[in-house]
């Protein structure tokens, strides 16, 4: 079940760049919401605000609230509780090397102390079945190592494993740009069937995935959301001009 | 910009949401099949009762800062204990210590290392040191930066790996193997040709004189120092080369250059700097070089102009002596010059890194 | 300038290039062949003279045949023992810390910096420092002390070459991790440092075919021992130094177990220096993105 996240006036710099400028969203649960803009104008930075990623840079900083659920996670909240209930996927697959694929997928749960073995190899199983991956390795599981997989297989793969700890938000940042167009269309299949049990928050340069298989989308430019609607208003009717020109392909 | 699935999303949201809030997981999509009350499974509930972990990163944090503590610990260990053992030496002989002679009241002769009477001076060993690698170094650059030039710039791809790890294996070969094969190989060849050629051509500059028969000397400690610096002066020359960008050898064969003319113009001379670090790290090293020399430089504390005499160094010295060594003045004394080789030491191998440092740009690690 | 002055010019050019092409080549040849004559001559001598009674015998009195080195290769085992378990840990942990938690910050540029001069540093002034920590409180010269002057000259060897390692694992890895929730000290210790561990164990290898190949250090804290021993609180004989003794000695037999414990020891420094290029050229992290 998947939780809604409210931000407000949130601020990011790295060093004295003002990457992002006065953010205000509500994301609805259960929902794909996607964001789009043109390169640099500031999604990845506002998706990696949501898991305080962010702030692991040395010149970064954040100030503003945000709301997941009712948790403020910058207040009351340390990152590594947070990280552990927001989970992400990023751009490029970045299984861990030296483990298994039954490794990789347990390893959030691993590395935080749980050791049940049984209800290991459930919750592999059921989270390989949720990334559409299980019936290509279920044979595989222990001996072949995470990243002999293929680019698409490695994707589904980091995506199993943030699904094994459950958890309420899962944040994509490009997860399908490095990937080839057949692994793009298994993963944005995913995606929709995803939705149903988590927020999802993806963050494309791909105008016709976001068409895909968000329901509500947001534009970025330079910092500020320039506009926050329903998908199909965006791509068809948008209020703000810069939106329109952005869709129409006159930059970016 | 409109395309064919749009019309699929839209039927799945039938009436837009804009939830204004986020309430925890109530479903809001009339199609979907809601759980109904949020079920938090074990799996979260199991994450959320784990603590956000800061003492232990804490404690692991502190850990790791102490380890790397150690390093300056060791510096600190080091100049604390040669400076208190050295202490009633440095109490007597002051800086003179350095640089005095004392008389040898049998045979007239100047005289520096009397543990007898416990006079001390550090004069032949000083001298010694400075002697055996300065020759290693006249000896040692020019093969090396010609080894250096031969394998970035000359060398065919196939042989450059081998090649390459035999200046290696050369770094790693322990000291007192180079020393045997200095007693045992190096030594009679230097005794039955090498000195014999030297005294007869060259014994007019003074350098080369037939006191010493036994081809111990400055010269053999000189040449098994060479070889002993050569792979380290080789191998940062090579690195500082091939971090020259290729685009400066590119402007230089462009105006028609030979190779040669490419390697001094665009390659050397953009590299000089690092070369000289390479050149100060190989004398740090042949300076602080112990057994080796020790086999070999005759282990005399005497000073002379031949090249071919016996004399020591200041590793010498206390290698050879310290374990025998009786009286305190005489054991202060050696540790003392144990002393001063760490701060010479210390002082160019700091400048050598420096100028490497500042010419790659990054600090690699150096495995001598 | 004239055709002529530059056809003369330009075969002069010529001509020095071919002459420091030859030069080069001669000074590679030069450089190599110590290499080849001092591995020719210890395998020459060294091989003849290793036998069984040369591992498990320690050695006879003076005049008597067929002594060995079992000592020797005991105390250096002893030694190195008491060194790596000085040396692997803290050595780790600095290179933890360089990579991990300092980086760009002026101490660890400062810690880097030291480290890499104190690889410098000649070992015998190591060996004087550890006499007057250790040797001269406890009156007598002992294994314990010629391991831990062996263990801090391992410190920095291991702590640079750990940082270099760590450092090429690729942040995205790190970034996996950090986004699980996983905490910080887990994820250095489970994840960094387990990716980088071929690196770091054969940077440790280095670290410790360098030590037991060290003599001088060994001198005035070991001490060396005709007998076998195996307490850490006596002096201890270790394959270096017995080397030294011997090769220093007038006597044929002992000259021999000198050449004999020289081709052990070259052999462990190539076993040591092969694997590390083994494992670093093929890629010290195999499938990291």
């Amino acid at each position: 079940m998947g939780v809604g996240i409210e931000v407000a006036t949130l601020n990011a710099w790295y060093g004295t760049n003002h990457t992002l400028q006065d953010i205000n969203l509500h994301i609805p649960p259960n929902h794909v919401t996607a964001l789009i803009g043109p390169s640099g104008c500031g999604k990845s930075t506002f998706v990696r605000c949501l898991n305080r990623l962010h702030e692991t840079n040395p010149i970064a900083r954040v100030t503003g609230v945000v709301r997941i659920g009712d948790l403020d996670i910058y207040k009351d909240a340390k990152p590594v509780e947070i990280r552990r209930r927001v989970g992400m996927v990023f751009q490029r697959p970045n299984p861990f090397p030296t483990m298994s694929i039954y490794d990789n997928v347990a390893a959030g749960l691993k590395l935080n102390g749980y050791h049940n073995r049984r209800s290991l190899d459930e919750i592999v199983e059921r989270s390989l079945k949720d990334s559409a991956l299980w019936g290509e390795v279920k044979d595989d599981l222990k001996k072949k190592s995470g990243a002999s997989l293929s680019g698409g297989q490695q994707q589904r793969l980091c995506i199993a494993r943030a699904l094994a700890v459950d958890p309420e938000v899962l944040l994509m940042d490009e997860p399908a740009s490095a990937l080839d167009p057949v692994s793009t269309s298994k993963i944005e299949d995913l995606i929709f069937q995803l939705k149903s049990q988590y927020t999802i928050v993806i963050v494309t340069h791909n105008m016709q995935q976001a068409a895909r298989v968000a329901e509500k989308t947001g534009f970025f430019l330079n910092g500020r959301m320039v506009e926050f609607d329903s998908t199909h208003k965006i791509f068809t009717n948008p209020s703000d001009k810069r939106t329109e020109d952005y869709i129409t392909g006159r930059f970016g | 910009m409109v395309n064919d699935k749009v019309p699929e999303i839209h039927t799945a949201q039938a009436e837009p949401r804009v939830e204004p809030l986020a309430t925890d997981g109530q479903p809001s999509a009339p199609e979907k099949a809601p759980e109904n009350a949020p079920e938090i499974s074990p799996v979260r509930r199991f994450l959320m009762g784990r603590g956000n972990s800061a003492f232990a990163d804490s404690v692991f944090h502190w850990l790791m800062v102490l380890c790397a503590l150690c390093i300056f610990g060791i510096v600190a260990l080091i100049v604390w204990q040669l400076v208190v053992a050295s202490q009633p030496s440095w109490h007597k002989f002051g800086f003179k210590f350095f640089y005095q002679a004392f008389v040898d009241p049998d045979t007239h002769q100047p005289m520096f290392w009397d543990p007898v009477n416990e006079r001390f001076s550090a004069l032949p060993f000083i001298y010694g040191t400075l002697v055996s690698s300065l020759l290693a170094l006249l000896m040692a650059v020019p093969l090396a930066v010609g080894v250096a030039i031969f394998l970035t710039e000359m060398c065919p791809r196939v042989l450059r790996g081998p090649l390459a790890f035999m200046t290696e294996l050369l770094a790693a070969i322990p000291s007192i193997i180079y020393g045997m094969w200095a007693v045992f190989v190096l030594v009679p060849v230097l005794r039955e040709h090498v000195n014999p050629l030297l005294i007869h051509s060259l014994g007019w500059t003074g350098l080369f004189s037939d006191d010493n028969p036994t081809g111990l000397g400055f010269l053999a400690a000189g040449v098994i120092l060479a070889v002993m610096i050569l792979p380290i002066i080789s191998s940062l020359t090579r690195e500082v080369m091939t971090a020259v960008p290729h685009s400066q050898r590119e402007a230089v064969l462009a105006l028609g250059a030979t190779r040669w003319e490419m390697i001094r113009m665009g390659v050397l001379r953009n590299a000089r700097i690092g070369i000289v670090g390479g050149i100060m790290l190989g004398l740090g090293r042949a300076l602080g070089e112990t057994m080796a020399v020790t086999m070999v430089i005759g282990n005399t504390p005497e000073i002379h102009r031949s090249l071919l005499s016996n004399g020591s160094s200041m590793a010498a010295v206390i290698a050879n002596e310290f374990a025998e060594a009786v009286s305190n003045m005489h054991l202060s004394a050696l540790i003392e010059i144990g002393l001063a080789l760490f701060i010479v030491t210390i002082i160019v191998n700091a400048l050598a890194q420096l100028l490497v440092w500042a010419v790659t740009r990054g600090t690699p690690s150096q495995v001598h | 300038m004239s055709r002529d002055e530059f056809k003369i010019r330009y075969n002069m050019r010529v001509l020095t290039d071919h002459t420091i092409t030859a030069l080069a080549i001669l000074a590679t040849l030069i450089v190599i062949a110590p290499l080849l004559l001092i591995f020719g001559q210890v395998i020459y001598k060294g091989a003849s003279s290793l036998n069984l009674a040369f591992f498990i015998r320690s050695p006879k009195p003076v005049g008597e045949m067929g002594g060995g080195m079992a000592n020797a290769i005991l105390g250096s085992g002893i030694m190195l023992g008491v060194a790596s378990a000085i040396g692997v840990p803290i050595g780790i942990g600095g290179g933890i810390f360089l990579a991990e938690f300092g980086r760009g910050t002026k101490f660890a540029n400062a810690i880097r910096f030291t480290a890499d001069v104190l690889n410098g540093v000649p070992s015998i002034v190591m060996g004087l420092a550890i006499y007057s920590l250790i040797v001269i409180p406890q009156h007598h010269f002992s294994a314990l002390s010629g391991g831990v002057a062996l263990g801090i000259m391992m410190i920095p060897t291991v702590c640079r070459t750990t940082e270099e390692m760590l450092l090429m694992v690729p942040h995205a890895v790190r970034e996996a991790a950090l986004g699980l929730g996983v905490p910080n000290w887990r994820s250095v210790l489970s994840i960094t440092v387990k990716t980088a561990s071929p690196g770091i164990i054969t940077g440790c290898m280095l670290a410790f075919a360098r030590v037991a190949g060290e003599t001088a250090p060994l001198i005035f804290t070991a001490l060396g021992n005709q007998f076998w021993s195996a307490s850490l609180d006596q002096p201890i004989a270790a394959l270096p130094l017995q080397i030294y003794v011997y090769a220093l000695s007038p006597y044929d037999d002992w000259h021999r177990l000198a050449w004999a414990g020289s081709l052990v020891l070259i052999v462990l420094i190539v076993l040591a220096v092969s694997l590390v290029r083994f494992v670093t050229s093929r890629g010290v992290l195999k499938g990291a993105s």
